[in-house]
């Protein structure tokens, strides 16, 4: 487990103020917030790169607040990778075998298989693409077996197509040890996809603490909701895929998306708020999904309005004032919600 | 193809000519004195590479050279690194203290060498039992670090600041103390910056003629040679050893360089 208590850190122009945390064992945490909100910052104090001015961190029960990095046994990814220019891969996932004196090249060799870079261990970090530094730079943060994973925005610097894989990457290294693992994102979607639960932090502070879906279905204030609001993801089993056209259940009902994944598969279907069709009457139209639903929540958004709508799962749209103008929309009002099959990403 | 056609811009003309003019007066002074006495008396060089006193002096200028540059290095990098690294009270007014010897005029600082470190001096004198300054190697060793040093910790401080420190936090978190970051993943990324520095400083060392000349004549390096030879026997007794002066140190550092040149490969750009 992991305990922060009072933690204080002036930096510059900024500062860290009263983090209070407590991340639990096998826990997969994510800080969430927008950029400059000293995530990071409060990543590398866990780390003991920087000390705190006041508070107290313990991990596992040991107060760790003092103690420098290569004596807590934590893993720390940068967004980066950092991973050592001069030193080829083998060098690079063998330095904290090395730093112990342990020379175990049987270990090495099974983690790069595992991460699927054997062919990979006589490159240059140099030389290689986003996706498999990441992988390199986790295999040689796995290797030292670390009590904790910290991860400083991992997916962001990758590829659409990258990230997916790399996070049910993730996930996978998450559920195979009772790791606990803090990631840092200013990324909803990740966060909701990855975590058990989320902190939300901004200016400093950490604003939310709650089980991922809560600080989506219930923000403490309107920041953390407009910040927030950026894509519906629905969790849900597919139930067919026909020459690409997926069927996913969800709780109450059934929706379609296009893609690759396999009936049996649990996935998250995105969907942008913007791709969102509200009418008031039936319409046909060439969309898969429509669903009847009931308006319960409208919020102002500079031009456009938030809208969100109950149709047994909750969907947010992202509608123009002059819309909402002609369609008479208000609280309570019985709506019609379409979007395309295509609109939606499954990961 | 675009480039070729396009007429270049004047004032580009007007700066290619001003950075011939600068090249030239450095390659025509050096290449005439060369040229010239390869052309008018090959004999007189034959002759002064063969002598001993002219062996002596240049092997103890680049001797002495040598170990001014292993403790510039000794003392230059702490110092590099601390710069490149760390925000402190005063920080601009130390570095402007450590750049100091490049702008005192060389026989000044001769003088004040020889105020610390000759028989009376404030550590000349508690020392004198031990180790003698004036007219004595230690003398031209601790003329030339003073000299030379800045030019190492100012580019090693350049190689320091290059490298993100995030590399060192990734190596402590990963179990290094300090001291393995440093050693394993610091220092190799900086290694061409070293080598620069080193160069630039070993070259700075064996040029260095007005601090030297003060706090030891004797024995003498190659540039007081070439001068005694000069007030004693003048031009075309001292050219010769110039020449040769010239010719080997080129020789080196054509040679470290080229060696040094596939360093290149830890950097980031």
């Amino acid at each position: 487990m992991i305990k922060i208590e009072g933690l204080h850190r002036n930096w510059k122009e900024f500062a860290l103020k009263g983090i209070d945390l407590e991340v639990h064992d096998g826990e997969y945490f994510v800080i969430l917030g927008p950029t400059g909100a000293g995530k990071t910052l409060l990543l590398e104090l866990i780390a003991g790169f920087y000390t705190p001015d006041y508070g107290e961190i313990f991990i596992n029960e040991k107060n760790v607040t003092v103690l420098p990095p290569e004596k807590r046994n934590i893993g720390f990814v940068y967004q980066d990778y950092s991973l050592f220019p001069h030193m080829d891969v083998r060098k690079n996932i063998e330095f904290g075998l090395h730093m112990r004196g342990i020379r175990d090249l049987g270990k090495v060799e099974k983690m790069a298989g595992n991460l699927n870079i054997s062919h990979l261990l006589h490159r240059y970090p140099l030389t290689l693409s986003g996706g498999e530094q990441q992988r390199v730079a986790l295999a040689r943060v796995l290797l030292i077996e670390p009590d904790v994973l910290l991860l400083d925005e991992p997916l962001s610097a990758l590829d659409p197509g990258t990230q997916d894989t790399t996070r049910r990457l993730l996930k996978k290294i998450h559920n195979m040890s009772d790791l606990i693992v803090i990631h840092v994102t200013h990324n909803q979607t990740e966060a909701q996809i990855l975590a058990d639960r989320i902190a939300v932090m901004m200016d400093g502070r950490i604003v939310q603490v709650a089980a991922a879906n809560d600080v989506f279905d219930r923000p403490l204030n309107d920041r953390i909701a407009h910040f927030m609001g950026v894509e519906n993801v629905l969790k849900g089993t597919v139930t067919s895929n026909i020459e690409g056209l997926t069927s996913i259940a969800l709780d109450s009902c059934e929706i379609e998306a296009v893609s690759g994944c396999a009936t049996g598969e649990t996935v998250h279907a995105c969907l942008r708020p913007e791709n969102v069709t509200i009418s008031v009457v039936p319409v046909k139209s060439s969309a898969r999904n429509v669903f009847e639903g009931v308006v319960i929540e409208i919020e102002p958004m500079g031009a456009l309005l938030r809208v969100k709508v109950n149709c047994g799962f909750v969907v947010h749209a992202l509608i123009t004032k002059q819309s909402a103008l002609d369609l008479g929309l208000e609280l309570g009002r019985h709506v019609t919600v379409s979007f395309k099959a295509t609109a939606v990403h499954v990961v | 193809m675009l480039t070729s056609r396009k007429t270049p811009e004047p004032l580009m003309l007007v700066f290619i000519f001003l950075a011939l003019v600068l090249l030239l007066f450095v390659v025509v002074t050096l290449a005439n004195m060369v040229v010239e006495q390869v052309v008018t008396d090959l004999p007189a060089l034959i002759n002064a590479a063969f002598e001993k006193s002219v062996i002596k002096s240049i092997s103890l200028s680049m001797y002495a050279g040598l170990v001014a540059t292993l403790i510039s290095l000794v003392l230059g990098i702490p110092a590099a690194y601390i710069l490149a690294r760390k925000d402190f009270f005063a920080k601009g007014f130390v570095e402007s203290v450590l750049d100091i010897p490049v702008v005192v005029p060389h026989t000044v600082a001769g003088i004040a060498l020889l105020t610390i470190f000759g028989a009376n001096g404030l550590l000349g004198a508690p020392l004198e039992s031990y180790i003698q300054f004036r007219d004595a190697f230690a003398g031209i060793v601790i003329a030339m670090v003073f000299v030379s040093a800045p030019f190492l910790t100012n580019s090693v401080r350049e190689g320091f600041q290059n490298i993100d420190p995030r590399l060192e936090n990734t190596a402590r978190s990963l179990g290094a103390p300090m001291w393995k970051a440093f050693l394993f993943v610091t220092l190799p990324l900086a290694a061409r910056h070293i080598m620069a520095g080193s160069i630039m400083c070993w070259a700075r060392a064996i040029s260095e003629f007005g601090a030297v000349v003060i706090i030891a004549y004797y024995p003498m390096i190659g540039p007081t040679l070439v001068y005694d030879r000069y007030l004693s026997y003048g031009l075309s007794a001292s050219r010769p050893i110039a020449v040769l002066l010239i010719l080997v140190t080129l020789t080196i550092f054509i040679a470290v360089r080229l060696i040094s040149s596939g360093w290149r490969l830890y950097d980031k750009d």
